[in-house]
C-alpha cells in the first residue's frame, strides 16, 4: 500500500468568525491523483495554503512529504508545486523571464536553468511566444505558462487549483493527459482542486468533498457512488418478441424499481434503487420466460455523487 | 540567507518597475529638473539682481543673517560668488534628499502594494523563500535603485552646477565635504526612510496609487529642512548632516522593525 504523503488530523483554520477549514481529517497517498471537490468558498484554497505552510492552522496537526508545513515551510515548498486559481504571472514580463526568475527562486541548478525553461516552453507550446510579454497572452496561454512554472523544479507533489479553467477542449485534454502521466509515469502526487466533476472522475484515484470547510465524503469515485447515490440506471435488451412481456413484468415490480420502465430503441430503460436489486430483477424476468440478451448498468458519476451529497445536506438543513 | 532567491526577486521587481511609466517618469523627470535645470536657474539670480537693478543688499543681508559657520564658509568668495555657493551648495542640499525618498517610496509602493494589486504575490508566497528573504528582497528592490538614481543625480548636479556657475566662479567649487557626507551617509538613510514608511503604508493600502499618494507625504519633512535653512535657523554643515543621517538611520531601524512584523506570509495571503 502507498505511503501517506499528506496526513492531516483535526485541521482547523478560522478567519474571524468564519471557519474556513473545520476539523479536517485527510490522507493523500503517494503517487495518486487526489481530487478535492467543493463549491467556491468551501475551504479548498485555504487547505492548500495550510498544506504549504503559507497559513498556520488554529487547531490540528499535519505532515506533508514527512515535513511539518509550519516549521519546515521553505523545505516543503522546495518540493511542492502550486498552481493558484489566478495564474499569478507578471504580465509586464515575458514568459521566459517569468520562468527564469522562478527557476532561481526554486533553486533549479544554475547550469540547467536555460535548458529546463526551454524544455517547458516547448512542452506547453509556448516557445514561439517565449519573448512576448505575458500581457499579450490569451487565457489559455497564461494557464499553460503558469503550469510550466509549477513544474520548473520537478516537484514531488503538485497542488493544482482548477488547472483547466479557461482552456479550450484540446488544451484541457493535453493538461489532463499531463496530469495523468505525472502520476502514472513519474509517480508524482497530484492534489487537484476542481469544480470540473467530469475531469475529476476521469483523473482522480480518490476524491474528497468539502462543504463549508468540513469534509463530507472521501473515497474512490466508485466507493462514493455506491455509498451516496441510491439509484442506478439500467438498460435491458430482450428478444424483440419479449419486450412487451418484460415491460409488463417490470411495471409491476415496484419494490425493485423506481418509477416506470421506458421503452427506448428496442430495449428497456429503468431506474433501480441499487445494484443489489439486479439479481432479483434478472431472476424475475428469466423465471417468467423473458429471454434477456443484455443488461447494462450505468454507474453513477461523480457528478451524481456530488449532487446527492449536496441534496442530502440541503435536506438536513 | 538564500541570496540567489533574494536577487531573483530584486531582478523581477526592477524589470517590472521599468515597464511602469507611472513609476519611471517621476524617477527620471524629478532628478532632471532638480539637478539638470535648477543649477542654471540659480546662477541667473545674481545676474537678474544686477540687470533688474534690484537691491543686492537684500541678498547679502540674508546671508548676513545666516549662522556664523555658514558665513565663515562663504567668506572666501566674492559677493556674487557667495550667492551662487549659498544657493547651489546649501539651499538646494535638502532638496537633494527628495530624490532617494521619492525613488524608494515609489518603487516600494509598486513592489509591495502593486504586487498585491496585480495578484502576483501569491505565487511568490508559494516559493521556498522565507518571510525574511522575501522582505529583504523587497527592501533591496527599492533601496538599491534609489541610491543609484541619487548617485547619478549627484554626478549630474556636480557637472551642471560647476558648468553653470563657471563664468562667475572660475573654479570647481562643488562638491564640498558636506555634500560628500550627505551622499554617502544621508542618502542611503533617506532611501531607507522612503521605503520603510512605504512598507507600513502598503500594508493597509488598496493598491499602488493609494500607497503612493499616502506615502508621498514623507517628503514633507524635507521641506522643513529647506525652510529651516532659508530662515537661518540652521544650515547643512558637515556635523548637521552627520546628525541628520544618524537620526534617519534610527527612524529607518524602527520602521523596518515594525514593517518586518507585518510582513508575514499568513497576513499577506489573508489580504489577497
Amino acid at each position: 500500500m502507498s505511503t501517506a504523503i499528506i496526513n492531516a488530523e483535526n485541521l482547523t483554520r478560522r478567519f474571524g468568525d468564519t471557519i474556513a477549514v473545520n476539523s479536517l481529517d485527510l490522507e493523500v497517498r503517494s503517487g495518486e491523483v487526489f481530487g478535492f471537490l467543493g463549491h467556491n468558498g468551501a475551504g479548498k484554497t485555504t487547505t492548500v495554503r495550510l498544506f504549504n505552510g503559507v497559513l498556520e492552522p488554529h487547531e490540528g496537526s499535519m505532515r506533508v512529504l514527512g515535513l511539518d508545513p509550519i516549521s519546515d515551510g521553505p523545505a516543503l515548498r522546495a518540493r511542492s508545486g502550486v498552481l493558484t486559481e489566478s495564474a499569478s504571472l507578471d504580465n509586464r514580463l515575458t514568459a521566459r523571464d517569468n520562468l527564469l526568475i522562478y527557476a532561481d527562486l526554486f533553486g533549479v541548478s544554475r547550469d540547467k536553468v536555460t535548458s529546463r525553461v526551454a524544455e517547458l516552453l516547448e512542452l506547453f507550446e509556448l516557445s514561439q511566444h517565449a519573448d512576448a510579454r505575458v500581457a499579450t497572452y490569451s487565457t489559455g496561454m497564461r494557464q499553460r505558462l503558469a503550469l510550466a512554472r509549477t513544474l520548473l523544479h520537478d516537484p514531488e507533489i503538485l497542488f493544482l487549483d482548477e488547472p483547466t479553467a479557461g482552456l479550450d477542449p484540446v488544451a484541457a485534454r493535453q493538461v489532463d493527459e499531463l496530469i495523468a502521466s505525472l502520476s502514472q509515469e513519474k509517480g508524482r502526487t497530484v492534489f487537484l482542486c476542481t469544480h470540473n466533476l467530469v475531469e475529476a472522475q476521469k483523473l482522480c484515484d480518490r476524491v474528497a468533498v468539502l462543504e463549508h470547510g468540513r469534509l463530507v465524503a472521501q473515497g474512490t469515485p466508485v466507493e462514493l457512488a455506491r455509498q451516496y447515490v441510491r439509484r442506478l440506471d439500467l438498460q435491458i435488451e430482450t428478444a424483440p418478441e419479449h419486450l412487451d412481456l418484460a415491460l409488463n413484468i417490470l411495471s409491476d415490480a415496484s419494490s425493485l424499481i423506481r418509477g416506470l420502465p421506458r421503452r427506448t430503441n428496442g430495449s428497456l430503460t429503468l431506474t433501480i434503487t441499487g445494484r443489489e436489486s439486479i439479481p432479483d430483477l434478472l431472476t424475475l424476468l428469466v423465471n417468467q420466460g423473458v429471454r434477456v440478451y443484455r443488461l447494462a448498468a450505468n454507474e453513477p458519476s461523480l457528478e451524481d455523487v456530488y449532487f446527492a451529497l449536496h441534496g442530502e445536506k440541503e435536506k438536513d438543513q | 540567507m538564500n541570496w540567489r532567491a533574494v536577487f531573483a526577486i530584486v531582478r523581477k521587481d526592477l524589470k517590472v518597475v521599468l515597464q511602469n511609466k507611472g513609476v519611471i517618469i517621476p524617477i527620471i523627470a524629478v532628478p532632471l529638473i532638480l539637478f539638470g535645470l535648477l543649477p542654471w536657474l540659480s546662477v541667473f539670480v545674481p545676474s537678474m539682481v544686477n540687470i533688474g537693478g534690484a537691491d543686492m543688499e537684500e541678498l547679502t543681508a540674508m546671508i548676513a543673517n545666516m549662522p556664523a559657520g555658514l558665513r565663515d564658509e562663504l567668506a572666501p568668495y566674492s559677493i556674487e560668488q557667495q550667492t551662487i555657493v549659498f544657493f547651489l551648495v546649501y539651499m538646494l542640499a535638502p532638496m537633494f534628499l527628495i530624490i532617494p525618498l521619492m525613488v524608494a517610496s515609489v518603487i516600494a509602493a509598486d513592489s509591495f502594494a502593486g504586487e498585491r494589486e496585480r495578484r502576483t504575490l501569491e505565487a511568490l508566497l508559494y516559493t521556498p523563500t522565507t518571510d525574511r528573504e522575501l522582505f529583504i528582497a523587497k527592501l533591496l528592490s527599492a533601496w538599491l535603485p534609489a541610491i543609484v538614481v541619487a548617485l547619478a543625480g549627484f554626478i549630474l548636479y556636480a557637472v551642471m552646477a560647476n558648468a553653470a556657475a563657471w563664468p562667475v566662479m572660475g573654479q570647481i567649487f562643488f562638491p564640498n565635504l558636506m555634500w560628500v557626507v550627505m551622499t554617502l551617509w544621508v542618502v542611503p538613510a533617506a532611501a531607507g526612510l522612503g521605503l520603510s514608511s512605504m512598507v507600513l503604508v502598503s500594508a493597509r493600502a488598496q493598491g499602488f496609487q493609494d500607497a503612493y499618494q499616502t506615502g508621498g507625504m514623507i517628503v514633507l519633512p524635507v521641506l522643513l529642512l529647506v525652510f529651516g535653512q532659508i530662515s537661518g535657523v540652521m544650515y547643512f554643515s558637515v556635523w548637521v548632516v552627520l546628525l541628520l543621517g544618524l537620526v534617519l538611520w534610527g527612524i529607518d531601524a524602527v520602521l523596518i522593525w515594525f514593517g518586518s512584523r507585518t510582513f508575514r506570509r499568513g497576513r499577506l495571503i489573508a489580504r489577497l
